[in-house]
């Protein structure tokens, strides 16, 4: 599913700061697969990447056996909405959009009318328990609540590729287990789920773990 | 289609007071844009219609005093038009259609019972009826009769009609004029804020009674022919001839022969209003830009307080056109929606006011002297002025927009 050949990425702000110095990963469709590193190893860059929300320097990445280059943004927010779907540490939920609209909102972006779009998301609401909560704000829910809605927008455009960054990072430890295991139930289905944390309890429940440092892979540790 | 309505309802709904503020700017801009302009329209009409109270080609001409010693004779001597002169230029000015000599005594007394006013009246000739467009409300004007008769009659204007009667029949009352006993024979109506209605008496009888040396400093006359600038210095410049040679100055003295004709001064007065409407469509244009920069800030404020959103909405698949469109969208929604309120409100402003004129009695009072006809803007000049708000504000969302737009998603999420 996921290829990366000898991926560079330096940031230019200031002076230049090398993150990525060539990454080699395979990911196959359908793993639950972590990355792990300290802060400032380059492991949310390395979703970045994944996700098209940032170019790489130097090396090839292949998605679904097509290449991931340079391409222009119109083209990056069309694959993006076809292949992945994120998960982010701060939710990333529109304040001013009911949860329904929220989890509606890539079915917008692909052309899907309106009453599709809710029926389809009210579906997706029920599945993961939010079903009463279809019309409340954003910031009229818990933590947990907001994300188990970014889950469900994440995946109601059926991506090939499930990306989490810290999405346990701003919540207490009982709703980081319901959102793994939501993860989990999720990778069972058949989706590829790749989730960056720095939390050993997280990085435990998948089946593979990429640790990064200093911007390289020092070890895969396989943890069927 | 559908969707992005929704889309753009919503991000407006959701920012109501930044809706409001910009629409505001918008909606004033062209609502004082459209008074102004009305306004100036107004006055401009109004001075123009104070003009009608003279016919088109009312020449008058002015005794004065020479300053320019001629044939022997020393400069500052006082000209005026004997009985004689009167008659001769009466055959001797070209084009003469209509031709009065004008006698005019100033503060005279004239009083009906316990009631009296003090005002200029004016001694002239039957003809002098269409050297102004003076209009008989009721009775006569004079005639070729008072003239022959020296006929003790008065012509009065309603503001004095108004002061002296109150609900008295007036036509055939007798007034006193300075204790001179004459009879009412009409009412006439003639409006200008030029000068003070005059009351009008036979101009052979005003000779008699109030002006013993028979010498007059005033002839009015209608004239065909004179239409354009070039006719009227053509006109002017015979008159000086002949008067010249007749009353013993120099061809070249300004300030002895005073001239007013009607074309002349219309002409002054457009160049002032012509200097008028360019302040007046400075000031429009001006308030119009300040609401385009209105505009143009507050997008700019927007744009950046969503680029935040608009990672999001990139993450999950919105394209950069999508959201230029949805951001220029709303912006030509706010400026269409709010723009038409303000041209509404100025519309309808102007228009009532205008109405309201048109609508007050006239005839009867000092109000009447307007100086404000008909206040309202051609629906084009509105109409191009929404049209320019309109891009302006297409533009004003499109700038900030695209460049939102063309930053990194990542960039654009991690964006506080």
């Amino acid at each position: 599913m996921i290829q990366l050949t000898n991926i560079h990425k330096t940031y230019y702000t200031g002076a230049p700061l090398h993150v990525l110095k060539g990454i080699d990963l395979t990911i196959e469709k359908g793993e639950f697969v972590s990355i792990m590193g300290a802060s400032g190893s380059g492991k949310s860059t390395l979703l970045n990447i994944l996700g098209m929300l940032d170019t790489y320097d130097k090396g090839t990445y292949l998605l679904d056996g097509r290449l991931i280059t340079e391409m222009n943004e119109t083209k990056a927010a069309r694959l993006r909405n076809q292949y992945i779907g994120f998960v982010f540490q701060s939710f990333n939920l529109i304040n001013f959009k009911t949860a329904l609209e929220n989890v509606a909102l890539p079915l917008y972006y692909r052309g899907i009318g309106r009453k599709e779009r809710n029926r389809t998301a009210l579906e997706y609401l029920d599945k993961l328990d939010l079903r009463d909560w279809a019309n409340h704000m954003p910031n009229e829910l818990s933590g947990g609540q907001k994300q188990r809605i970014a889950i469900a927008r994440a995946l109601i455009a059926k991506p090939h590729v499930v990306l989490a960054d810290e999405p346990t990072g701003a919540l207490d430890s009982v709703t980081s287990q319901e959102v793994i295991n939501i993860l989990r139930s999720i990778n069972a289905e058949g989706l590829t789920v790749i989730v960056v944390t720095h939390a050993a309890e997280i990085s435990a429940q998948t089946d593979k773990i990429i640790h990064l440092k200093d911007g390289m892979i020092s070890e895969i540790i396989s943890n069927k | 289609m559908k969707n992005i309505w929704y889309e753009i309802f919503l991000a407006m709904r959701t920012n109501k007071l930044r809706t409001i503020l910009t629409g505001f700017s918008v909606a004033w801009g062209i609502f004082i844009l459209i008074v102004l302009l009305a306004s100036g329209n107004g006055l401009k009409n109004g001075v123009q219609k104070n003009f009608d109270y003279m016919a088109k080609n009312t020449v008058s001409i002015y005794a004065g005093t020479t300053s320019m010693p001629y044939n022997g004779l020393q400069s500052g001597r006082r000209l005026s038009f004997s009985p004689q002169d009167v008659d001769f230029f009466k055959h001797h000015f070209p084009n003469i259609i209509d031709y009065s000599p004008v006698y005019r005594s100033w503060n005279t007394n004239i009083s009906f019972g316990k009631e009296s006013v003090n005002t200029v009246i004016f001694g002239v000739e039957p003809g002098y009826k269409t050297l102004r467009t003076t209009k008989i409300k009721q009775g006569r004007f004079i005639n070729e009769i008072d003239i022959a008769e020296q006929r003790k009659v008065i012509i009065l204007h309603p503001n004095f009609v108004q002061t002296l009667f109150r609900d008295v029949e007036v036509t055939g009352q007798y007034v006193l004029v300075n204790d001179v006993p004459f009879q009412v024979a009409g009412v006439y109506e003639e409006s200008s804020i030029f000068r003070t209605p005059p009351a009008y008496i036979p101009f052979n009888t005003a000779q008699a009674v109030f002006n013993s040396s028979k010498f007059i400093d005033e002839i009015a006359f209608n004239v065909t022919g004179v239409e354009t600038k070039e006719e009227s210095d053509k006109y002017r410049k015979e008159l000086t001839r002949i008067l010249s040679s007749r009353m013993q100055f120099s061809p070249e003295d300004q300030h002895a022969i005073w001239f007013n004709d009607r074309i002349s001064s219309y002409r002054e007065t457009q160049q002032i209003f012509s200097v008028i409407s360019i302040f007046v469509w400075i000031i429009g244009i001006a308030t119009l830009m300040a609401g385009i920069v209105g505009i143009s800030n507050i997008m700019v404020i927007t744009v950046k307080e969503r680029t935040h959103e608009f990672g999001i909405r990139k993450a999950l698949g919105a394209t950069p056109a999508s959201i230029l469109k949805a951001v220029v969208l709303e912006s030509l929604v706010i400026t269409l929606m709010f723009g038409y309120i303000g041209m509404t409100l100025g519309v309808f402003i102007t228009e009532t006011a205008s109405a309201l004129m048109a609508k007050k009695p006239t005839g009867n009072s000092h109000e009447d002297m307007t100086v404000f006809v008909n206040p309202t803007v051609d629906i084009n000049i509105v109409l191009g002025a929404m049209t320019v708000l309109v891009i302006a504000g297409i533009i004003a969302g499109y700038i900030p927009a695209k460049r939102a737009v063309s930053i990194k998603p990542i960039e654009a999420l991690s964006f506080k």
